[in-house]
């Protein structure tokens, strides 16, 4: 666990009184792309919503460091200026408010007080973006998310992610919904984002995803856990044999069982 | 400015809420009775029409009942008894700022008027409690015959025109606050516009409330003769105090043939003052009267802006934007009344309700059965911000006779809690997600507010989201 990471230390975490995490490690160095997978309801997005601050969540016990500082004290908002991105399963529509008003207002948010963003560099940068990621120019002038189709969703996502450049990005099934073509486009978004300066957690159902973000290791998350990591063929022989064998040898009922 | 190193402010963020000790060298005491009257009519030294026309609107005001029977129940903790009804420094209002009491100027400076003058107005009243301190026009616009006084001086000194109007758009018995403002009036802008006189920069007026358990009751009537047109602005703020403050205006317009009245409000009042006002427009033929409402803070608000559509072709418009925070009571809308044919009226109306804050439109058009060629197009839009706020609309459209048309629509959004964290997650803090939400939703109507006043109302929105996430 080096202070380039994001790192999950034994994290137990509920909602109500409902425990989800329990007990989760994992360290995402910087430059290194993880991926997650797992069933329906094994704790995926829970994980990245924690991460993110969300209110609803109670963490019990464990950390969660950026770079090596602890960010649980922390404010959504502040999670965010310090890097951590996350691109939501199920974005929300923020009705009224445009896409090129709202990115602009998050990266004025990380200038210091009386900086003010300069608007022409902002919007080369963002039609070069959208470009890139097949967004029509137009859409900036609509409402963010609102009445989007679910790729286009995704794809504005991924836009607000080159955007902002975070140094850790928590991808949430942004392959859901796309298809091949808009997800080689997104791959390729993404893709372009990768270096030494970001670490990555992709989550994700579909292994064909991985072919296009080819992930540095895979992990394999079970009831509110990492069960298994291994290497990108670990997505493959999911993919081939489905999760009940490894939820039987390295899963809470395997375990018990052997 | 060397005043701002006095020690004798208390002051918070929020940019109204501060205050300087005064001694006030007339004050009517507390309390409503016949006796208040005669020492406001006394002091200001009215002519006698202008005391038999305060006592019959107290005489009203005293047998009209709070409209609670509709409207809500928080209106029977105004206590009258309480309250004081005129406290001045003095009747006459400066001509220029130097001459202006140092423990006033200091206000407004703080508020930013004088600089809002030069820069970019044709004319500012400035009244401190019951008067104003300030009025002045710019020469080039007085020349032109612009007439624009307060209404004790336009009242002396133009009873001609004065006396026409006044009281004949709003009839001192319309409502039981129209009627007590009546009785005890004081301040409040008089401004004629001689026929084809186009005032090319706002006239704006700023009501400032200084003293605890104070009325305000200030009495503007304007008059834009035929073609003239005119925009006029007006601001207000108050600190916060213990106890409520009312302040309870009577805003009469009249815009003859051809003519275009554009009446702006950007109010900002502390959570505890009661806002009770009545506004209406007279719109001659071919004429334009066009309110522009924007209700933020205070503890209630009632307020229905109006125009009165009386030449054919007259055109009425109401836009409002109120915002009710945690605690307030925003119920504001519009009043359309089409008394000839081929007139238009429009009704733009966006509350944002916060916490617990709740907004209410009530909305009234009406188009008798003989008339022909109208149309109404009514909009009320409602952002709720938090689950507990609550928002309702009365819209109470009469249409009567074929060939007029109306149009009436009305949405909710929210914005929830997991749309903020999604903002939140971009790096926004919450208050600053909740005011680009807010000025997203409202941002079509400012856009036609003059800029100076869309800047201000954008800080206000931040200045009140800031203090709703404390
Ligand atoms: N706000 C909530 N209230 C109640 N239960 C919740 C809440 N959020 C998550 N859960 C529960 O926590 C568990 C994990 O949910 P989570 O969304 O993290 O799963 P996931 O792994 O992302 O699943 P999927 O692959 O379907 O997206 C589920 O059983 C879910 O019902
Ligand atoms: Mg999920």
């Amino acid at each position: 666990m080096s202070a380039h990471s994001l790192s999950i230390r034994d994290l137990h975490a509920s909602i109500g009184d409902k425990p989800i995490l329990k007990g989760l490690t994992l360290d995402i160095p910087k430059g290194e792309v993880h991926a997650i997978m797992g069933k329906n309801g094994a704790g995926k997005s829970t994980l990245a919503k924690i991460m993110a601050g969300h209110p609803d969540y109670t963490v019990t016990s464990g950390d969660v460091l950026l770079d090596g500082e602890s960010i649980l004290g922390l404010e959504p908002d502040v999670r965010a200026r310090l890097g951590l991105f996350l691109a939501f399963q199920y974005p929300m529509e923020i009705p009224g408010v445009t896409i090129a008003n709202f990115i602009r207002a998050a990266l004025q948010a990380r200038l210091p007080e009386g900086e003010e963003l300069e608007a022409t560099d902002y919007y080369a940068k963002l039609y070069a973006k959208m470009d890139a990621l097949s967004v029509p120019r137009n859409f900036t002038s609509r409402s963010v998310n609102e009445g989007f189709s679910g790729g286009e969703k995704k794809r504005c996502e991924i836009l607000q992610m080159a955007m902002l450049e975070p140094s850790y990005a928590v991808l949430d099934e942004t392959d859901s919904g796309l298809d091949i073509d808009a997800l080689k486009i997104v791959s390729a978004g993404v893709n372009a984002l990768r270096g030494p300066n970001i670490g990555m957690l992709v989550i994700t159902h579909y292994q064909r995803l991985l072919d296009y973000i080819v992930p540095d290791k895979v992990h394999v998350m079970s009831e509110g856990r990492i069960i298994h990591s291994g290497d990108k063929d670990l997505a493959l022989k999911l993919e081939a044999e489905g999760y009940d064998w490894v939820e039987k040898q390295f899963g809470e009922s395997g375990i018990k069982a052997a | 400015m060397s005043t701002e190193t006095k020690p004798d402010i208390e002051i918070d963020r929020s940019v109204g809420d501060f205050r300087y000790e005064m001694d006030y060298a007339f004050d009517a005491g507390v309390g409503l009775n016949e006796a208040t009257i005669d020492y406001i009519s006394d002091v200001k030294g009215d002519p006698d029409w202008v005391r038999a026309f305060r006592k019959e609107g107290y005489r009203k005001f005293l047998e009209k009942p709070m409209p609670t029977h509709w409207a809500t129940k928080d209106l029977e903790n105004i206590v009258f008894e309480n309250i004081r009804y005129y406290l001045s420094q003095g009747q006459v209002p400066k001509r220029t700022w130097d001459e202006v009491p140092d423990d006033i100027k200091k206000t407004f400076e703080r508020l930013g008027i004088p600089e809002q003058e030069r820069k970019f107005l044709a004319g500012v009243e400035a009244q401190f409690d019951s008067e104003a301190a300030y009025s002045n026009i710019k020469a080039a616009v007085g020349e032109q015959g612009v007439i624009f006084v307060g209404s004790t001086e336009g009242l002396k000194e133009h009873p001609e025109i004065f006396k026409k109007w006044f009281g004949k758009v709003i009839p001192s018995g319309d409502n039981k606050f129209s009627a007590l403002n009546s009785a005890v009036f004081s301040g409040g802008s008089f401004i004629y516009v001689p026929p084809g006189v186009k005032v090319k920069h706002p006239l704006q007026a700023y009501f400032r409330i200084n003293a605890q358990n104070f009325g305000q009751f200030e009495r503007t009537l304007i008059i834009a003769d035929e073609g003239a047109e005119l925009t006029y602005m007006e601001g207000c703020t108050a600190p916060k105090f213990e106890t409520a403050t009312l302040h309870s205006a009577v805003v009469e317009l009249v815009a003859m043939k051809g003519a275009k009245i554009q009446y702006i409000t950007v109010q900002n009042w502390s959570s505890n003052v009661f806002n009770l006002v009545t506004k209406r427009g007279i719109a001659h033929e071919d004429a334009e009267v066009k309110w522009i409402d924007c209700n933020i803070g205070s503890r209630l608000t009632m307020k229905y802006p109006g125009v009165v559509m009386k030449g054919k072709g007259a055109r009425g418009e109401v836009v409002s934007i109120a915002l009710a925070g945690d605690g307030q009571h925003q119920d504001t809308g519009a009043k359309m009344i089409h008394a000839a044919d081929n007139t238009t009226s429009n009704i733009i109306s966006k509350s944002i309700s916060l916490g617990s804050g709740r907004s209410t439109y009530r909305g009234m058009v009406h188009v008798p059965k003989h008339l022909k060629g109208c149309k109404n197009n009514t909009e009320c839009d409602a952002l709720l911000i938090n689950s507990h706020s609550r928002t309702d609309t009365y819209p109470a459209i009469s249409v009567r006779g074929q060939g007029n048309a109306v149009q009436h629509e009305a949405s909710v959004s929210q914005i929830s809690a997991e749309q903020i964290f999604y903002m939140q997650q971009r790096g926004l803090s919450e208050a600053a997600a909740m005011s680009l939400a807010v000025n997203g939703f409202v941002n079509d109507l400012v856009q036609q507010f003059p800029m100076e006043y869309s800047v201000e109302l954008k800080r206000l929105i931040d200045l009140e989201m800031e203090g709703s996430v404390g």
